[in-house]
């Protein structure tokens, strides 16, 4: 997919990506962590103020549950009358302005003997003190019963007092006992009873945010106080939390009346908003204190803050995406030109404007690169043309060379078709380039034919040149009554005079005595021509131990002598036969040569040299022919 | 049309009317009285009067809350009511005295009083209790309790219970009397589990005093037998509509309760309904709702009897008349 997307887009994609991806681990941890600060500092403020407000109600019920203990203090230690008894416990109350009321309740008969009841009863009605006997069988009422059983002081559950105009209250009762014979016998018990009216303010005062809030549960889990009036003295935590179907509530219900304090997840009983909830236990009476934190509240500082930064980071966002826009864009706008202009080059139109790029960044040196190319694949074209202007002249001159020089030689064949005393044939396969081999014939005077075969050093131009001026020379200088030797003199002589290139060319030339078949030869360093004897082998002529024309000036050539039996034949050539490759760099040789000849020999003339030429052709098998390949056949017959 | 026709259709329409009237004058005005608070476990006397139950039998019906201050049987007595509910024992006890009071229906078919004690009191069977502090309730309620105590041979400090289970909680006792349908609710909803107590149902103990029941005056069902028949009929059928209908029925509860200024939560009177349910509707269902038999009667009078409560057996015949009609089976 990617890959035939431009630039542009990979780097927005990959960029964004990354981008983003580094933003929401960042924010996640930012998050998470800032969340976890927070919540430890809401968990310690939580439990500070949890711990103050418990520590200011349990000073209060601690120092009402003194007057009562002191009362029983005194009532066991010290003999008293009923006077002093009911004395003492109307100043209890009058001076205890928590005290909303105190009794001092005897067991059974305890106080005398005629009465089951005996209970004077001090409470606070309408701002006066009023007094009674308590006048029910109390002995199974809880703030009596519970103390006496567990034998320890205890607060009540919280209970509404209808008489004191419907406020909750609770009392602490002290047990009082008496030594009789040593043992201690429970005489009855010293209550307090105290309106909870100013701890319903103490946590009423509680306000954490918009709705956060304090309450706090009886022993049973009875709500005392709470936001919501209906639960107060109606419902328990765990009715709250049967209500709800929730085990959560109802074990963390459990927590609080048994007494332990914590710091939990709550989901508010009012709105069911998030909440932490702080709990901690009254010391005094066991009653449990929670306070509700409101998380979207607490939070709120976070979640604005997140809110901030998911803004601030969604602009930095489209600032980037602008940005690589732009970057994208000022690298890929000129790239696309360039890859146009690019396009057009290839279609051969140079002349092109490449467009202007001004930056000096790597795609202004790719554009500079692009135009240098530009200019010298232009140049280059340019000299290419002209270059291929001079060559294809160059070429053309070298094919008209090669044209006169192949005119310089004998192409009509039979040349002599009045002379029936011998045949002669010759052929020049030139190779590419133009050669340097060289044949010719002529007659010196009416029975002398003279021949020759020649190969100058190197190729091309020079040799031809050099071709041409040998034959030229050996022509003029082959004078009637000369020896082939003194031909081959003087005209070694001519060439090595002016020499500076120092070309040579190897020259056979011979004579040949028409009439009688004497045959006069003299071998510049050229290949021995082989001569075919009747019914014999062929054999090549005796070597002159001459040197190739052209090297040394006064060199000395040696001429020798044969004749020619009738129907006897001369075969001439050049290294361009035996030197001849095939593709595994193998020579024709000599030896080859020899044999074809031997196969050949009593043919025609003109189907010996095309034999051979055949043979050579196919032993190099298409290798591209490096040298002229010269045959010249020359078939004596004699005069009948 | 014929005269005679028109006449017989005008003699005919007379007739329905004064059917009409009579059917409403029919209506007969009652006063019946629960022994307690208007809570779910009298959920279906007041359903049948809200339903218009009773009136479907021809009954006007007073409900007068009952209550600490109201004695069911004072208000039988002194003809202040008609109908009232009162235990099964205290039925029987009241009949020994010579008080003409007749059983006409047995609603509940089990006891419901039960005894709790906490497991981390070392309590998981009957034998467990010796030596321990049980709670017990007045005289009417401490029967089966003393008859379990015979039963298992305890040796058991038998403290009186108030009426809250708060000495329980605060282990001032080992062992609290309750009924199922609300001190063990209560005692659940202190924060107490289930599984944190050992519970003692009287019934499953071979002391089922089955509890309340529908009484009246003798001379009441002598002289209209058919009204004491009619209002059974109709209670019955309030209770059965209660127990199809837990939500209205509930509500309608609640309402009765905040009415009476009493404190009261759903979940704790939906626990009572859910057990009265379970007390009232009889194992087998084939068997009608109501019916007192014999062999409950004779097990309540006997405990009676045994723990000097009375000195005489009374005649079932003559202390209970059936007033769920045949065609109900």
């Amino acid at each position: 997919m990617m890959k035939n997307r431009g630039i542009g887009l990979k780097l927005i994609l990959l960029i964004l990506t990354s981008v983003t991806l580094i933003f929401f681990l960042i924010f996640g941890y930012n998050y998470l962590f800032s969340r976890r600060i927070i919540i430890k500092n809401v968990e310690k403020n939580a439990r500070n103020l949890a711990q103050a407000t418990v520590n200011r109600i349990d000073m209060v019920l601690r120092s009402v549950e003194k007057v009562p203990k002191s009362l029983a203090y005194f009532l066991e230690s010290s003999s008293y009358s009923g006077g002093d008894m009911i004395d003492l416990l109307h100043s209890v109350v009058e001076n205890n302005p928590e005290i909303y009321g105190s009794t001092i309740a005897f067991e059974p008969y305890a106080y005398s003997r005629n009465s089951l009841c005996f209970a004077p009863y001090f409470y606070k009605c309408k701002g006066e003190i009023e007094f009674k006997y308590i006048p029910y069988e109390y002995f199974y009422w809880d703030w009596y019963q519970i103390p006496k059983e567990l034998n320890r002081p205890a607060w009540t559950e919280p209970y509404y007092n209808v008489g004191a105009g419907n406020i909750i209250m609770s009392t602490y009762s002290v047990p009082f006992y008496k030594t009789v014979l040593g043992k201690r016998q429970l005489m009855g018990v010293v209550t307090a009873d105290i309106s909870l009216s100013w701890l319903q303010e103490i946590i009423a005062s509680i306000k954490i945010g918009q709705t956060g809030y304090g309450f706090l549960v009886s022993k049973n889990g009875t709500f005392v106080t709470h936001h919501d009036e209906h639960l107060i003295m109606n419902e328990t935590i765990f009715s709250a939390a049967e209500a709800r179907a929730d085990a959560r509530l109802r074990e963390l219900g459990r927590e609080m009346i048994r007494g332990k304090s914590g710091f939990v997840p709550f989901s508010s009983l009012i709105t069911g908003k998030k909440c932490w909830m702080v709990y901690t236990p009254l010391s005094s009476s066991g009653w449990s204190l929670g306070v509700l934190f409101p998380q979207d509240e607490l939070m709120a500082d976070i979640t604005n803050l997140n809110r901030i930064v998911i803004f601030l980071s969604l602009a930095g966002f489209l600032f980037l995406l602008v940005v690589i826009v732009l970057i994208s864009g000022s690298i890929t706008r000129p790239l696309r030109a360039l890859a146009e202009a690019a396009k057009d080059i290839a279609t051969g139109n140079l002349d092109i404007e490449l467009p202007t790029i001004k930056s000096r960044d790597e795609v202004g040196n790719l554009a500079d690169s692009f135009n240098y190319m530009k200019s010298s694949l232009k140049e280059y074209i340019k000299e290419l043309t002209e270059t291929t202007a001079a060559k294809e002249r160059i070429e053309s001159e070298l094919k008209i060379a090669h044209d006169i020089q192949m005119g310089i030689l004998h192409k009509i064949f039979p040349p002599f078709p009045d002379r029936p005393e011998f045949d002669i044939y010759a052929t020049l396969e030139p190779a590419k380039e133009v050669g340097g081999d060289l044949y010719d014939f002529f007659f010196m005077d009416d029975d002398h034919l003279c021949f020759t075969v020649g190969d100058v050093s190197g190729k091309g131009v020079p040799a031809s040149l050099f071709m041409a001026i040998t034959m030229t020379l050996i022509k003029t200088k082959a004078t009637k009554g000369l020896s082939p030797d003194k031909v081959l003199s003087r005209v070694n002589e001519d060439l090595s005079m002016d020499n500076p290139s120092m070309m040579f060319v190897t020259v056979f030339f011979g004579i040949l005595n028409i009439r009688t078949g004497e045959l006069e030869y003299s071998n510049g360093g050229h290949n021995p021509p082989y001569i075919f004897h009747k019914n014999e082998d062929i054999e090549p002529l005796e070597m002159t131990n001459g040197m190739a024309l052209g090297v040394v000036e006064n060199f000395s050539y040696q001429s020798k002598k044969i004749v020619l039996q009738k129907g006897e034949t001369i075969f001439l050539y050049t290294d361009g036969v035996t030197e001849a490759m095939n593709e595994k760099e193998e020579l024709f040789s000599e030896e080859r040569l020899k044999k074809d000849i031997n196969a050949l020999k009593d043919k025609p003339i003109q189907e010996v040299a095309a034999g051979i030429t055949e043979k050579v052709k196919a032993f190099s098998q298409g290798v591209p022919q490096t040298d002229d390949i010269t045959m010249m056949i020359l078939r004596f017959y004699g005069r009948d | 049309m014929p005269r005679y026709k028109i006449i017989l259709c005008l003699v005919l329409f007379l007739f329905i009317s004064v059917e009409a009237v009579a059917g409403e004058k029919a209506l007969k005005k009652v006063f019946f009285i629960p022994q307690w608070v208007p809570q779910a476990q009298f959920a279906g006397y007041y359903l049948a009067q809200q339903r218009g139950i009773y009136k479907k039998y021809g009954i006007d019906l007073t409900i007068i809350p009952g209550g600490p201050d109201s004695p069911p049987l004072d208000f039988l007595k002194s003809g202040k009511a008609g109908f009232g509910t009162l235990w099964l024992s205290t039925g029987i006890q009241m009949r020994a005295k010579g008080i003409k009071i007749i059983n006409i229906a047995q609603v509940l078919q089990r006891s419901a009083l039960m005894l709790v004690a906490k497991k981390s009191s070392g309590i998981k069977s009957p034998q467990d209790m010796n030596g321990k502090k049980v709670g017990l309730w007045g005289p009417i309620f401490q029967i089966q309790p003393k008859a379990f105590i015979k039963k298992y041979n305890l040796n058991v400090k038998i403290i009186r219970q108030s009426f809250s289970v708060n000495l329980f909680l605060r282990d001032g006792v080992d062992v609290a009397s309750a009924m199922w349908y609300n001190e063990y609710h209560t005692i659940l909803n202190s924060g107490f589990n289930p599984d944190e107590l050992t519970t003692f149902f009287f019934h499953k103990h071979g002391l089922n005093f089955p509890e309340d029941g529908i009484y009246t005056m003798k001379d009441t069902f002598q002289r209209d037998p058919d009204l004491c028949k009619a209002f059974v009929k109709a209670s019955i059928e309030g209770w059965q509509y209660a127990f199809a209908h837990p939500e209205e029925t509930l509500s309608i509860v609640m309402k009765n309760l905040q009415k009476e200024h009493i404190p009261a939560t759903w979940v704790h009177q939906k626990w009572m309904l859910d057990r009265m349910k379970d007390l009232i509707l009889p194992e087998d269902p084939n068997i009608p709702m109501g019916k007192l038999f014999a062999e409950d009667y004779d097990r309540v009078a006997k405990g009676l009897k045994d723990n000097g409560l009375i000195k005489e057996i009374p005649n079932l015949t003559f202390f209970y008349r059936e007033c769920i009609s045949h065609d109900e089976k």
